[in-house]
């Protein structure tokens, strides 16, 4: 094989891990507030639920989770799926388990924000919406920035997990390319894309943080 | 005209009852300290006339508004969210640990409640802001931040903030406690100012010179009740009941 076709095949794999950490994100993120919410209800039923949800992403690898919700349908409800739900079973296994670290994250920032905040705020007549949205909420960010940078970066690497259920992405191209080229050329090309990626990614983050740093 | 009223309140914490049966007037520009040893209920006292408690029996009425009556079983009643929301206006409240809101510059710690809530132009607001922070010696601080400021001009950023919405009453719950003692106659001394503004204040005060000077009424409180209450000539140079004279005998006076 020539390097132009290998480097085609991992770029193509490059590209699949992108959209993998792209889309997990856009849903995650946004997911988990509903969730660290649900978690933080006064409503006995839904807070119970939730916990039990969030401690089984946690408690369990997420290889198995995505294992589940490819074979799932099929196995428990005899549902056949395209071709095209690989892709689909891995962006909906990675929001659900990240959604559930993501709002651990939030509900710690949440709960570490001083009760005497919601009361300025009230005394001041804000409205409760008002008080997350512009005195809560912008605190919240600044303190759970550096937990969620960790989980950003251990997303980077959880995406070559998709490789188990045979998504092209970055690690099941290189391996696929070692194997028939003898060659581990592969796994080093793949590890500086990972490398870079996580180097990209922790530098947007730390120009976030800084970009936080004008008030303590 | 009276600006505040309230009817024996009365406040529990589960099995802990700690108001008992309080009332107390504040007239307009009346300045009203209230003294007592720690736990008597002086917080919870003013966090319920604040509403940042719920009470349990007991009227409130700000400028002959009912925000709480006594319902047809004794409980009090609160007015509804609407009629709330606008009594609300009439008062605001400093904190012992001022509660600024760090991510907002000095000017709109003071200003954003003008421009969300009221809906005041951002021109409009900052004019009072700018105002209110001459006032307080910190027009310089203006861009700051609460980190970067001194706990006594962080507790000056919290009177103004308190101070744009134009409150009818200031609430104060001792208002130097958290700061250094060389910080302490700033504060006090801004609040001197407003009464000689004729701003209708309620002071709860370890400060006892600063009481007798400031206070047109002094009120003693303990163990949930006002054990004793009059004019600072009386109440605090010349007490007559046995508690009251315990507790400012640790007072130099
Ligand atoms: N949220 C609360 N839950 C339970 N007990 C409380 C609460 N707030 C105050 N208390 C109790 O009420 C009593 C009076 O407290 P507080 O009003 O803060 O007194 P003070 O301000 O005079 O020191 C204390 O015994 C205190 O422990
Ligand atoms: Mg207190």
């Amino acid at each position: 094989m020539e390097w132009s076709v290998m480097l085609r095949e991992l770029a193509e794999g490059m590209l699949t891990s992108v959209e993998i950490f792209t889309l997990t994100l856009l849903f995650s993120l946004p997911l988990g507030l509903l969730v660290a919410f649900g978690r933080m209800s006064k409503n006995f039923l839904l807070r119970n639920i939730i916990k039990i949800y969030i401690s089984i992403m946690r408690g369990t690898p997420l290889m198995l989770q995505l294992m589940v919700v490819y074979f799932g349908p099929y196995y428990i409800f005899g549902i056949r799926l395209p071709q095209s739900y690989r892709f689909t079973a891995v962006i909906i296994s990675f929001v659900i388990n990240y959604a559930a670290y993501f709002a651990e994250i939030y509900r710690a920032g949440i709960e570490s924000i001083p009760l005497g905040q919601y009361e300025a705020a009230k005394v001041l007549g804000y409205s409760n919406a008002q008080t997350f949205v512009r005195i809560i909420l912008p605190q919240v960010i600044k303190r759970i920035l550096p937990p969620v940078t960790n989980e950003v970066i251990t997303l980077i690497k959880d995406t070559s997990l998709a490789f188990v259920i045979a998504v092209s992405e970055m690690f099941t191209q290189a391996r696929a390319i070692a194997s028939a080229q003898r060659s581990v050329a592969p796994y080093v090309a793949a590890g500086i894309f990972y490398y870079i990626f996580n180097y990209v990614v922790a530098a947007v983050m730390e120009w976030f943080e800084k970009k936080m740093s004008y008030f303590r | 005209m009276k600006y505040l009223e309230i009817r024996n309140l009365r406040k529990s914490f589960g099995n802990l009852t700690v108001i008992k049966d309080i009332s107390l007037t504040v007239e307009e520009g009346q300045v009203v300290a209230i003294i007592g040893p720690s736990g008597s209920g002086k917080s919870t006292l003013l966090r319920c006339a604040t509403m940042l408690e719920t009470m349990d029996a007991g009227e409130l009425i700000y400028l002959g508004e009912y925000a709480v009556r006594t319902g047809p079983d004794g409980k009090a009643v609160y007015a509804s969210p609407k009629d709330l929301k606008r009594i609300q206006r009439y008062y605001s409240l400093v904190f012992q640990d001022f509660n600024l809101f760090p991510h907002f510059s000095v000017i709109k710690n003071v200003t954003d409640a003008l421009i969300t809530i009221q809906k005041m132009s951002k021109e409009e607001a900052l004019a009072i802001g700018r105002d209110l922070l001459r006032k307080m010696s910190l027009s310089d601080k203006e861009n700051a931040y609460p980190y970067q400021l001194s706990g006594g001009q962080q507790q000056r950023v919290s009177i103004a903030r308190a101070l744009a919405l134009s409150p009818k009453v200031l609430f104060f719950d001792e208002p130097t406690s958290a700061l250094d003692p060389e910080l302490t106659g700033e504060i006090l001394k801004v609040i001197r100012d407003l009464a000689a503004e004729r701003m209708t204040m309620v002071i709860v005060t370890h400060e006892m010179s600063f009481a007798r000077d400031v206070a047109d009424h002094v009120i003693f409180m303990d163990g949930g009740v006002i054990v004793e209450e009059g004019p600072p000539e009386a109440v605090i140079n010349n007490p007559q009941n046995e508690r009251t004279q315990a507790f400012l005998s640790r007072f130099e006076r």
